[in-house]
């Protein structure tokens, strides 16, 4: 009994997800658009998030080379250390650590937000006044994730690359030179193309799970709270499964 | 299947089906309802939150449901605004069958209505200008200077001229409800919606409110439904009228007639069991009624 009450409300809840997409989709390319609500989230999403990942990036990108340098120094390969960072900020720390320190800073406050307006009847309030909440609340917060996570995810990359030069450099006696062609011959050409594709499933992932949980809250401000930690959970998660998905079909198409 | 009718004394008393469901054609008529519900039900899961609701509400009147917490007053609101399908039953609403429209279909008509809601809803990152203007600036091609010129008109009408500028989280919660009322009437619409619009403030600050849905029923011919549990602000709507005298607004005892275009709906799991004006009211000796009214 249990179970089938569990398994109906997840399946309900899955539809309302797919709902959600499926509208989110037709919004973002039909009128009327909302200029400057997508322009604001830019802003939020996208500048507001700078901080955190530049932190994020160049100590990823230290600690990896200060834990690699280690192991290359059993192998006498400690001039290879730019080659482990390259490759391993690009293709996978990169992406998704940038995609969970989204995941943590934009998805709780869209869920939280979103969740206040639910509970205090503003996205009734909405409708009342005649605005779609999907086009007015989520396509402009879905099309900044889906464009400024791969920005994000690109500065993170850099900076965690430069954080790896700052280690090797000055405190593993690497030659600057040796890094940083040690950087690029790491790579293969599909490298940088995998890097830059997950970040917009990541990104659309995020914005959308945090959403849907914000639009469906239920039980007041307790419920808030609720929600604001469901968004992060399931989030975190289908940002680790997607990737993997991603890395499998990627690895099979481009390989 | 069985629905009830007024009695002589008001009291709902059980009817067949048949007989209790209005024509459709009275939707169409030279004195066509505003609102017209024939035979709503909606249930959530097992729960049934509406049976068989009827009632009509004509051009400038005011309908007050009244009922307890729970009784399904509110959920008539979020019906007649297309928030909620109803299971059964037919919704006309500004000449529209609305019970089945789809949300794209419904939106136009929302154009038309206006609703306030219980702690006013403003939204809390914009300024009273841009709620108040909300539908103005965001749903229409109207010049931004006309539509500041029409929000300084409706503030000034329910006299918080001097807040234009100010976020909602600086207003006290009277405030904030006529802020909400004065978003609801921004675009003139013909229908008004209030939910518990006074429930949570304190006696003069309720009768503002209440003066402001008087004016708005008077002065501006909006029909209006207003869901409260406040017995005093709802006898205070149905039994005073607004009076422009020497361009100042006055609000005095309304007469007989007026009085009478006030009408009540009580609620009760769902079901009206009263329905009439406020002497019915008062006077009914129905012991639900009676102890509702104590």
């Amino acid at each position: 009994m249990l179970l089938e009450r569990w398994t109906k409300a997840s399946l309900a809840d899955l539809q309302g997800y797919v709902l959600l997409v499926g509208r989110t989709l037709r919004g973002a390319v039909s009128r009327p658009f909302f200029v400057h609500d997508v322009v604001e989230q830019f802003e939020q999403i996208g500048v507001g998030s700078l901080t955190v990942v530049l932190l994020t990036g160049f100590f990823t990108g230290a600690v990896l080379a200060l834990q690699s340098g280690i192991t290359l120094d059993q192998f006498g390969a400690r001039s290879l250390v730019g080659r482990l960072v390259g490759a391993s900020m690009i293709l996978e720390l990169g992406p998704v650590l940038t995609a969970l320190m989204i995941t943590g800073r934009v998805g709780s406050s869209i869920a939280a937000e979103l969740g206040s307006m639910e509970v205090t009847e503003q996205i009734s309030a909405l409708r009342a006044l005649g605005a779609d909440p999907v086009r007015k609340l989520v396509v402009p917060r879905v099309l900044a994730g889906l464009f400024m996570v791969p920005v994000l995810t690109v500065i993170a990359d850099f900076v965690g690359i430069a954080g790896g030069w700052v280690i090797a450099t000055f405190q593993m006696g690497v030659a600057s030179g040796v890094y940083w062609s040690s950087v690029t011959e790491g790579l293969f050409w599909q490298d940088p193309w995998v890097g830059l594709t997950k970040p917009f499933f990541l990104g659309f992932v995020i914005v959308t799970i945090a959403c849907h949980v914000g639009l469906n809250v239920s039980g007041g401000t307790q419920g808030v709270g609720r929600a604001t930690t469901r968004a992060v959970v399931r989030a975190s998660i289908a940002v680790l499964a997607v990737d993997f998905f991603l890395t499998k079909l990627m690895v099979f198409l481009f390989y | 299947m069985r629905a009830e009718r007024k009695g002589a004394d008001g009291v709902m008393e059980q009817v067949p089906a048949s007989e209790s469901t209005v024509t459709l054609e009275e939707a169409f008529g030279p004195r066509a309802p505003v609102v017209l519900f024939d035979r709503v039900r909606l249930s959530f899961d097992e729960t049934e939150v509406l049976s068989d609701i009827t009632f009509t509400l004509l051009k400038g009147h005011t309908k007050l449901l009244l009922g307890a917490s729970g009784s399904g007053k509110s959920t008539i609101l979020k019906i007649l605004l297309g928030l909620l399908k109803p299971d059964a039953g037919i919704v006309w609403v500004n000449g529209h069958r609305i019970e089945s429209l789809p949300e794209e279909r419904m939106m136009p008509l929302r154009n038309d209505m206006g609703m306030v809601f219980q702690e006013g809803a403003l939204f809390d990152s914009l300024t009273v200008a841009e709620n108040v203007g909300f539908k103005l600036y965001e749903q229409t091609r109207m010049p931004l200077d006309e539509v500041r010129a029409r929000v300084e008109e409706v503030l000034g009408f329910i006299g918080l001229s001097e807040y234009i500028d100010r976020m909602p989280s600086e207003l006290s919660g009277g405030q904030r409800r006529r802020v909400a009322i004065a978003r609801a009437m921004a675009t003139k619409p013909r229908l008004l919606l209030y939910d518990e619009p006074t429930t949570g403030l304190d006696p003069i600050t309720a009768t503002t409110v209440d003066d402001e849905i008087i004016k708005l029923r008077d002065l501006e011919e909006v029909s209006s439904i207003m869901v409260t549990h406040q017995l005093r602000d709802a006898f205070y709507i149905a039994t005073h009228s607004a009076r422009r005298e020497d361009g100042r607004i006055t609000i005095v005892p309304a007469d007989e007639a007026k009085v009478r275009e006030a009408e009540f709906i009580m609620l009760r799991d769902g079901r009206i069991v009263f329905e009439g004006d406020a002497e019915a009211l008062r006077t009914s000796k129905d012991e639900y009624l009676r102890t509702f009214l104590s």
